[in-house]
């Protein structure tokens, strides 16, 4: 079973409008972002800084867990997971 | 007598200031705004109509206010929120609802709440997009503790940029007026420390906790449970 990433509405243009993708074999956060990051080029900016690291305003929880908490990008994924993109957002 | 204090009053800041003096007879609303109506607003920000246009939206918003909610008492302050303004706008204040279109202003009204131990309702749209988490300083997390800054600019899309759904705006400024209605009655939030989000295009509803960052400056600031409350 493939780990869902759910892709929030800001990120979806360079998803081709999905707002879930698959991702295979991925055994951290940080694999399942370099996965996405060779299938949708352009995502990898967005989430992660010139250090490799998550940007400040974006957050990714691993199921109800707010992966900054734990180990981060380093944090382990089994399958059947969800991975949720939370970008900071300020329109109103 | 309570006081909400109110940032923006834009497509969420029109619905939760209605919502609000129709909950809460004698509540004094603060609206804060220093933009003016344009055209393009009148899809989404219900308070207001053709002949608005061109006048700043703090003072439109309380006149309409007062006619659609006889002895609404809202109060226009027509200036944006920052570090200068901070302590006069919320002298007094027993909730902020934060529905402003600026990071920078966003993060401004989490510390300044933070600092001064006031609940602050977060709600925040973009495209089909809504976002609600609710602060009890002192009691949980903030939003500091969910993203640690704001963006630089241009690193992520504006609502001019990428559009707001009209109708979420509604749907997310009533969540905003009902938690505070929560927090004024002395209730318990359904936002405190968790996020909601609202995916309009699909249909979908769904939070994730927000759990204290113990490195997070603004709670920092208010370390212990000494919230105000009305």
């Amino acid at each position: 079973m493939p780990v869902i990433v759910k892709i929030p509405a800001p990120l979806r243009p360079l998803t081709q409008g999905q707002s879930e993708v698959s991702v295979e074999n991925a055994a951290t956060v940080q694999a399942a972002v370099e996965d996405l990051s060779r299938r949708y080029p352009g995502l990898r900016e967005r989430l992660l800084d010139d250090k490799g690291a998550l940007r400040r305003y974006v957050n990714i929880f691993r199921n109800d867990e707010d992966i900054r908490h734990g180990k981060a990008l380093q944090t382990a994924l089994a399958e059947g997971d969800k991975l949720t993109i939370v970008p900071a957002i300020a329109g109103g | 007598m309570s006081t909400a204090v109110l940032l923006g009053m834009g497509g969420l800041g029109c619905p939760a200031a209605l919502a609000l003096a129709e909950e809460m007879p004698g509540l004094r609303l603060v609206l804060v705004d220093p933009d003016r109506v344009e055209r393009s607003n009148l899809s989404r920000q219900i308070l207001f109509t053709e002949v608005d246009v061109g006048e700043p939206k703090a003072e439109a918003a309380a006149r309409r206010l007062s006619l659609l909610v006889p002895g609404a008492r809202a109060e226009p302050r027509v200036l944006r929120f920052g570090p200068r303004s901070a302590s006069e706008l919320l002298a007094g204040c027993d909730v902020l609802l934060d529905g402003t279109d600026s990071f920078e202003t966003r993060f401004a009204a989490n510390d300044a709440a933070c600092a001064a131990r006031i609940p602050l309702v977060h709600g925040a749209v973009l495209g089909w997009g809504g976002q609600l988490l609710t602060v009890l300083p002192g009691q949980g997390s903030c939003l500091r503790c969910l993203f640690e800054g704001p963006p630089p600019p241009g690193a992520l899309p504006t609502c001019a940029e990428a559009g707001v759904a009209s109708p979420l705006c509604g749907v997310v400024g009533a969540a905003m007026a009902s938690e505070a209605a929560r927090v004024l009655r002395g209730e318990r939030p359904r936002a405190q420390a968790r996020l909601h989000q609202w995916d309009g295009l699909r249909g979908t509803e769904r939070d994730v906790p927000v759990p204290r960052d113990l490195r997070c400056p603004a709670c920092a600031l208010a370390p212990e449970a000494t919230l105000r409350h009305p």
